[in-house]
């Protein structure tokens, strides 16, 4: 009970920053909201489940050109394709799981990164559809979203808020089932949990397609909420981001992702201000967060204070 | 409000001390000019100062720079100094959006401009529409004129990449030949070449033999070369980015000292570039296109040599600091031309803040005679209010020495096309 007291007084008081920020901070937050919906799902595989995926970029762009292209070429309405986009996320990460999960560790890494670069050149590939690197533009009557206008700031960061407290709340359901406790018991000794009858096979595709539902609703938002999509958010930085945001924060705890995302965010935003090697003072960042918090910073916080916090 | 006055016959240190910094803003506050007093005018740049697009990036800047000091010692902008406020944006169009956004609502700035990579542009464009801020590409895509942006999004700096692709192909079917291959980036920039010049070629009686597109994660070539059929007359080459030494030095081993096509290439594969660099002798002979020569041509306008003192170029194209920073003297210049389309805008609308925003897209929009001058050194334009494009003269030059040498210039007739699209009818 504690622990859903504390998640909800979270997301109320994200709630009231919400309502209170000035406009830029506002609508970074719906960004970073966005990017921790990604995360959130990319922390059930890698920080729950032990999964090392780096091809979660290719689960991320299948809900954004899953909602993006219909929504484009056919003038299917934004709600729609928000549903398609969770749906291409978590088919595309079931069909990749599917191959992939025949291997472990250092193998799945590079397989699962082998399958995003394909679909990252697929994307390229039918650039007379996808727009290619260039990408496409969503028009403002596309953007729609059950009556509410994602080109207006107050609608956007309320369906960003909503979509956040949705993947929050699912996610920490799930961690606090007793399925939640099998995912822990993959990550901590996968022949161990074989030999008391569960198959990590089917454990762990269960958990990859869990993680492509939000890496797709994720990759669909961000089309629909910021009106585009191009292929570079298939590229492979769009797999390590959620990672790092999962180590930043604290990877295994539910509320880490969106701590790494703002904490990521800021810190480039600032830092590009001050220098043109912004990108270094992030990976000093990391090193040192390596180095004083190897759990992150919400790990930290669980470690010293927060014994309870899943 | 209470307020206490202290007396006494010594002033205290603090008074002191507040007297004399008081004295000096007075003092500096003398030798400006007179319309510091104005506020200035906060013009956001979107700036390309890391990621692939950073070699631009340097040069849009000292560019700009450039224009808006000129711009300041004559006066600034009705009257108000003109303040350029950088964001870099890591040519990423997520974070560009997000300049945007810090642009405006962080730092005030009354308008955006700078943009060069097209994805950049795209991923920028719907924030600036959302913002309702007039958003000034310095790109050369096609995307502001085939009608996919906004209102709010303008090109009024340079020529977009279908009508300097147009302009290219009488002179090619004219001169170098009507049987054409294609090398070109299996990306964006690469498809306009395509698809434009493809069908430029054709209307001047040519055609292309075959198209070769080549995935942006290759770093060899050779294995593509034998695709070139072999009555080939002449190679169209955009190869952009680090693999475009590797490229012309696999095609010169491929060839080797034999019969050779003649190679007809656009400069953003050497922007940046020294054409006498080793490993590009291959390319002596051929030709390229350039929207501004970077070779000072003999025959230069008038304003050429105040325009190349202003940014720092030498007579070669080159930092006048450092011969080996080669400027990317084709593109750069928009940036200039674009802060003096903004000048003209402002003046013309009686711009007072950012609720006039609306009035200057559409005085903007009035805009179509852009005649050569100090503001405009690249050539005149015309600006078409409808498509938000404007349209310039192009050159094509020879590599001669090692150096480029320019041997034509088009005509901005030669470079027009149909409308796609009317900006003007959509809503604000």
């Amino acid at each position: 009970m504690k622990v859903w007291l504390f998640h909800l007084a979270v997301l109320v008081a994200l709630a009231v920053l919400a309502l209170i920020l000035p406009a830029y901070h506002a609508n970074n937050l719906a960004r970073i909201l966005m990017l921790a919906v990604f995360a959130t799902g990319y922390n059930l595989a890698f920080g729950y489940t032990g999964m090392l995926s780096l091809g979660h970029a290719l689960f991320f762009a299948a809900g954004m050109y899953g909602a993006a292209l219909p929504v484009s070429l056919w003038g299917l309405g934004a709600l729609p394709g928000l549903a398609l986009g969770l749906l291409a996320g978590g088919a595309v990460a079931a069909a990749v799981g599917l191959l992939a999960l025949r291997t472990a560790g250092v193998s799945f890494m590079i397989v699962t990164l082998m399958f995003a670069q394909a679909g990252y050149l697929t994307v390229i590939y039918f650039n007379q559809t996808t727009g290619g690197d260039q990408g496409i533009v969503l028009s403002g009557a596309g953007r729609m979203l059950a009556g509410l206008d994602m080109t207006q700031d107050g609608p956007r960061l309320m369906v960003a808020l909503g979509l956040y407290a949705a993947g929050l709340l699912a996610a920490l359901a799930l961690v606090q089932s007793r399925f939640g406790r099998v995912m822990l018991a993959m990550r901590e000794n996968e022949e161990r949990s074989r030999m008391l009858g569960y198959d990590p096979f089917r454990v762990k595709l269960a958990v990859l397609a869990i993680s492509g539902l939000y890496a797709g609703v994720a990759g669909a938002g961000y089309a629909l909420l910021f009106g585009y999509a191009g292929a570079g958010f298939a590229g492979v930085q769009y797999s390590i981001l959620p990672m790092l945001y999962s180590l930043m924060g604290g990877a295994g705890t539910v509320l880490g992702p969106l701590i790494g995302a703002g904490a990521m965010f800021y810190l480039i935003d600032i830092a590009s201000g001050l220098t043109t090697a912004y990108l270094m003072g992030v990976g000093i960042a990391l090193v040192v967060l390596v180095l004083f918090a190897p759990r992150g910073i919400l790990g930290w916080v669980r470690e010293r204070v927060l014994p309870w916090l899943p | 409000m209470i307020t206490t006055k202290k007396t006494g016959l010594a002033p205290s240190r603090r008074s002191v001390l507040m007297g004399a910094g008081a004295g000096l803003l007075a003092g500096a506050g003398l030798i400006r000019p007179v319309w510091a007093q104005a506020a200035p005018l906060k013009l956001g740049f979107q700036l390309h100062a890391t990621g692939i697009g950073a070699g631009y990036g340097r040069w849009y800047q000292r560019t700009a720079d450039a224009a808006v000091k000129l711009i300041n010692e004559g006066g600034g902008i009705a009257g108000r100094p003109v303040e350029l406020v950088y964001e870099d944006d890591g040519t990423d169009p997520k974070r560009g959006a997000e300049v945007v956004d810090k642009l405006v609502s962080q730092h005030g700035c009354d308008l955006v401009l700078g943009t060069l990579f097209s994805h950049v542009v795209m991923g920028s464009a719907p924030r600036a529409g959302e913002l309702k801020v007039p958003y000034l590409v310095c790109s050369e895509g096609y995307h502001v004129a085939s009608g996919a942006l906004n209102r709010w999004t303008l090109q009024p700096g340079i020529t977009d990449v279908r009508s300097q692709i147009s302009s290219m192909a009488p002179w090619v079917a004219g001169n170098i030949g009507k049987k054409v291959t294609m090398v070109y980036p299996d990306y964006a920039f690469g498809y306009d070449h395509r698809d434009f010049f493809t069908a430029a070629i054709q209307a001047q009686g040519g055609e292309v033999l075959a198209q070769i597109a080549i995935p942006p994660t290759e770093t060899s070539f050779t294995r593509y070369f034998p695709q070139i059929p072999p009555e080939t007359e002449v190679i169209y080459h955009v190869m952009v980015g680090p693999g475009v030494l590797t490229f012309v030095k696999e095609l010169g081993e491929f060839y080797g000292t034999g019969a050779k096509p003649q190679l007809f290439g656009f400069i953003d594969s050497l922007e940046a570039v020294d054409t006498a660099t080793p490993g590009l002798e291959f390319l002596e002979g051929s030709h390229f296109w350039e929207a501004h020569p970077r070779v000072k041509p003999a025959d230069a306008g008038e304003h050429e040599a105040a325009y190349r003192a202003a940014v720092g170029v030498d007579d070669n194209g080159a930092s006048t600091g450092d011969a080996a920073d080669v400027a990317t003297y084709s593109h750069m210049f928009s940036t200039w031309e674009t802060l003096f389309f903004i000048k003209q805008a402002i003046e013309a609308a009686g711009y007072t803040g950012p609720a006039d925003r609306q009035k200057l897209v559409e005085a903007m929009e009035a805009i179509s005679d852009l005649p050569y001058g100090i503001e405009r050194p690249q050539g005149a334009k015309t600006f078409n209010g409808k498509t938000h494009q404007a349209f310039g003269v192009q050159n094509i030059s020879k590599i001669e020495g090692g150096k480029l040498v320019k041997v034509h210039t088009t005509t901005i007739e030669e470079g027009l096309y149909p409308d796609a699209v009317d900006y003007t009818t959509m809503a604000f």
